[in-house]
């Protein structure tokens, strides 16, 4: 056996690559929901049926999917450029955190003015936690997958001393957590008496947003040079080092948004449980997505869908919601192995 | 007499190509078979499977009378084959005694027979006059020297055929008539040789008898003895190519002056060091050296991508400062980057992208940073017809273009803008002589409207086809220009190894 590169992949590969990665994936964790006992098919049906099932189901993983499109594309913005974030959890915290010190009260500010103030101070916030190792990568030539990953513990640890200390709600019985945004900071809710709120327009504007850079402005048509073969792009003049830039400070932006919004739009207020790994999850989105803007809210609904569905799954059968993570991590290997066979053909001899 | 090597009826495709078609070859021991052939005609690849590299499509491969597993290096090696490949497969930072004897002594012996091995390597070194230093580190050693190391690790597990593919590529003249004598003790001794080349006076020089490619097929096999330039080259082209004809041409002002320029590498010997050359309108300058002799240095340096240390650059008069490749695209600066995959183009773009790469701010092509999708698609498809690149159209991946095609578009995307100076680096490396001679057609016709240009190429012939002065390269330092009819091949073979006495010999003009 043995690959031999396409010369053209046709686009129905590319489409057909991840549809065929998640199922591969719901089959080999279908060996798992037998293991515990459950009907494998009705599991599968309750899950769905979680996810989008009703009205509360459906409003639900839209809300899960807002973060997920947002950290989805601040991943496949930077693998674009090949600069690999892998630190848009702890981006996200650093927006989470300058949404709670600026949406707390510091500033007197009418809602239309305080909003878009809280989210681009979060998203700035983002931005620069990543500029960091970029500046590292470009000028010495430091591996950003190690100083951005573990930049999320250092970001973490940041939050928790925080809340521990000087953030720490005084009203809050002791919890770590700190004191909520106001309300002119909060963002308004799309459908009433539900979690859905504002933040999903922004996440999906954003994706249309970056899509049209990426095919129609020279910004767009630089990073996907520097992407594709950053030595011919700096031999044809562009300034490479300026696009890595520009690129980690747009995708911690992403995930630094991700963070604000989450706390304006959703918690109201910061703790550290505030997201259960969007910025890894992101990760995966950006993979099924085929680093796609518009592929990302895709992937997006569809790893919601299924965080939302294992939860209400396992309310009704014995497999544990856990199943969710590990379905998420079945979809990126499969999603690689598509990816591989999408790019290759596979030869016999 | 029963062949050491026979070759039946080899296939290989890839893809919709057919590099090598129902090619069959024969090699007797004391032989040395020459395989000649255009580049791309698909020597490498059927060398490559008789390695084992690859694995053909049809046909079958036999040495010493036994079958020869398809696909295996390693039973190529134990049938008594060795390869000398284009590119040196060693390790610099071992020891040339190390280099040979590595993967020849059991791994779970605990410790290795390094007096033994040093012996072996001595005498065969003696038996066919590999000058060799067992002790010395590959990275220390000249080009030439590493081949014989390369040549002596074959030897060094009994090979009885040994394959050279392009040997001489990096070689000079005079090391390459060093090998040529090793090459007729080793089949004195018995072995056979296969030599591929695209060098007519190499195979004259040494082979018993060729055998020649064309576009995949074997066209013929001749007795060297038997056979004569102009038929070779006849079969190797298949049509007359005209060699191109630059009419002499009175310079005119200069557009791109080095003085004292000194481009420091970091460690030891400088990259390029005080180096002089002026290049002026309506003149060919070449720029002739081995490889690895300060020629990237020099091309990086005029295409912005590095600057002087000391000593100053002057574009049409102008002193040049840190100038990064955008700045030298607006100066009027063509450049033809060495390699077209990894520099000159973005292979997963379109062609219309890649043609704009070098000026897609310009007004014409992007307005408020939006880009002018129809404008530049307008664009290609002009240039596409203007150079005769042959594709789909301007939305093409360029990935999948040929190698003349890529080159084509290069020149498309430079020359279309009357450049003043063109740096036209190894711009024929590897292309067939149809887009050879496009090539040097259209340099000699930029240079006839006007523009400097200044060729840097490690092809002699090339070099004399096309160029008014020849400058040449060893060590970083540049010779004075010497005009092209004032210096002979043995003379710039010598300039090239550093024998730089042989200046006085020219007695060079400016």
């Amino acid at each position: 056996m043995r690959l031999e590169p396409r010369t053209h992949t046709p686009l129905a590969v590319r489409v057909l690559a991840p549809v065929g990665a998640v199922l591969a994936a719901l089959a080999l964790c279908a060996l798992l929901v037998a293991w515990t006992g459950a009907p494998v098919l009705k599991a599968y049906g309750l899950l769905v049926e979680g996810a989008v099932g009703s009205r509360f189901a459906l409003t639900e993983t839209l809300t899960r999917a807002t973060p997920l499109i947002l950290t989805g594309l601040a991943a496949a913005v930077a693998f674009r450029a090949r600069l690999w974030n892998i630190g848009a959890e702890g981006q996200l915290y650093m927006g989470a955190l300058a949404a709670v010190v600026l949406g707390g009260g510091m500033l007197n500010l009418p809602f239309w003015l305080l909003i878009p103030t809280v989210l681009i101070a979060g998203a700035l916030a983002g931005g620069l936690t990543l500029l960091g190792p970029a500046v590292l990568k470009v000028r010495f030539g430091v591996d950003e997958v190690v100083t951005t990953l573990l930049l999320n513990f250092v970001v973490l640890l940041l939050v928790s001393l925080l809340l521990e200390g000087a953030l720490k709600d005084p009203m809050g019985m002791g919890w770590p957590q700190s004191a909520p945004v106001v309300e002119a900071a909060e963002l308004p809710k799309l459908v009433a008496r539900t979690r859905l709120h504002a933040g999903l327009v922004i996440a999906l504007a954003l994706a249309a947003v970056l899509w049209l850079i990426d095919t129609r402005t020279i910004w767009g048509y630089e990073n996907r040079a520097v992407g594709a073969n950053p030595r011919a792009a700096a031999f044809a003049g562009m300034p490479v080092t300026k696009v890595m830039l520009r690129t980690a400070v747009l995708s911690g932006g992403l995930a630094g948004l991700a963070g604000a919004a989450e706390v304006c739009g959703l918690k109201g207020y910061l703790t550290l449980d505030l997201s259960p790994g969007f910025g890894y999850s992101g990760i995966v989105v950006a993979m099924l997505a085929q680093l796609h803007p518009l592929g990302v809210v895709g992937g997006a609904l569809f790893i919601a869908g299924i965080f939302v569905g294992a939860d209400a799954m396992s309310r009704a059968v014995p497999v544990p919601n856990y199943i969710a993570d590990v379905l998420v991590a079945t979809s990126l290997l499969c999603m690689l192995v598509a990816g591989l066979l999408a790019r290759y053909r596979l030869r016999r001899g | 007499m029963t062949p050491v090597l026979r070759l039946t009826g080899i296939t290989k495709r890839f893809g919709p190509l057919v590099a090598n078609d129902a090619i069959s070859l024969t090699l007797h021991a004391g032989e040395v078979l020459a395989l000649l052939g255009e580049n791309g005609a698909g020597k490498t690849t059927l060398m490559n499977i008789l390695f084992g590299h690859y694995v053909a499509d049809e046909g079958s491969v036999e040495a010493f009378g036994r079958p020869l597993p398809p696909g295996s290096p390693r039973a190529a090696l134990e049938a008594g084959i060795g390869m000398v490949h284009q590119h040196f497969t060693l390790a610099d930072n071992l020891s040339v005694l190390d280099n040979i004897a590595v993967g020849t002594e059991p791994l779970w012996r605990p410790w290795s027979d390094r007096g033994g091995a040093r012996k072996r390597l001595l005498d065969l070194a003696g038996r066919f006059g590999l000058g060799v230093r067992p002790d010395a580190l590959v990275a220390d050693l000249s080009v030439g020297e590493r081949q014989r190391v390369e040549i002596l690790k074959a030897l060094y597990r009994d090979a009885r055929i040994l394959i050279l593919d392009e040997p001489t590529a990096v070689l000079t003249p005079q090391e390459a008539s060093g090998l040529f004598d090793t090459l007729r003790r080793l089949t004195s001794d018995g072995l056979a040789v296969v030599f591929i080349s695209h060098k007519m006076n190499e195979v004259f020089a040494v082979s018993d008898s060729v055998a020649v490619l064309r576009a995949g097929r074997l066209v013929a096999t001749r007795r060297t003895a038997e056979t004569d330039r102009e038929e070779l080259a006849a079969l190797m082209v298949g049509r007359d190519i005209k060699p191109p004809t630059p009419a002499p041409m009175e310079p005119g002002e200069p557009v791109l002056a080095l003085s004292g320029v000194t481009v420091a590498s970091g460690h030891g010997r400088p990259l390029l060091d005080a180096v002089d050359l002026t290049v002026r309108r309506h003149q060919v300058i070449g720029i002739a050296g081995v490889s690895g002799n300060g020629q990237t240095a020099l091309a990086d340096l005029i295409s912005g991508l590095i600057h002087a240390d000391s000593g100053s650059v002057t574009l049409k008069g102008e002193s040049v400062v840190a100038a990064d490749p955008a700045a030298m695209v607006q100066r009027g600066v063509a450049r033809i980057p060495e390699d077209r995959h990894a520099a000159g183009l973005v292979g997963a773009m379109s062609v219309w992208e890649n043609l704009i790469a070098e000026r897609y701010r310009d007004p014409a092509f992007s307005r408020f940073g939006v880009l002018k999708r129809g404008a530049a698609r307008r664009y290609a498809d002009e240039v596409i017809r203007a150079f005769d690149v042959r594709c789909p159209g301007p939305d093409a991946r360029t990935q999948l273009l040929s190698g003349g095609n890529m080159q084509k578009l290069i020149l498309g995307r430079t020359l279309a803008h009357r450049p003043d100076l063109i740096l036209a680096s190894q711009p024929t490396r590897g292309l067939d002589v149809g887009a050879v001679s496009y090539v040097h057609g259209r340099l000699l016709e930029a240079r006839a409207a006007g523009a400097g240009v200044l060729l840097i190429s490690e092809d002699l012939d090339e070099i004399l086809a096309l160029a008014d002065c020849i400058a040449v390269i060893h060590h970083g330092r540049l010779t004075p220009l010497l005009p092209h009819d004032r210096v002979s091949i043995r003379q710039l073979g010598l300039l090239m190894a550093g024998h730089w006495d042989v200046l006085k010999e020219v007695g060079h003009a400016a």
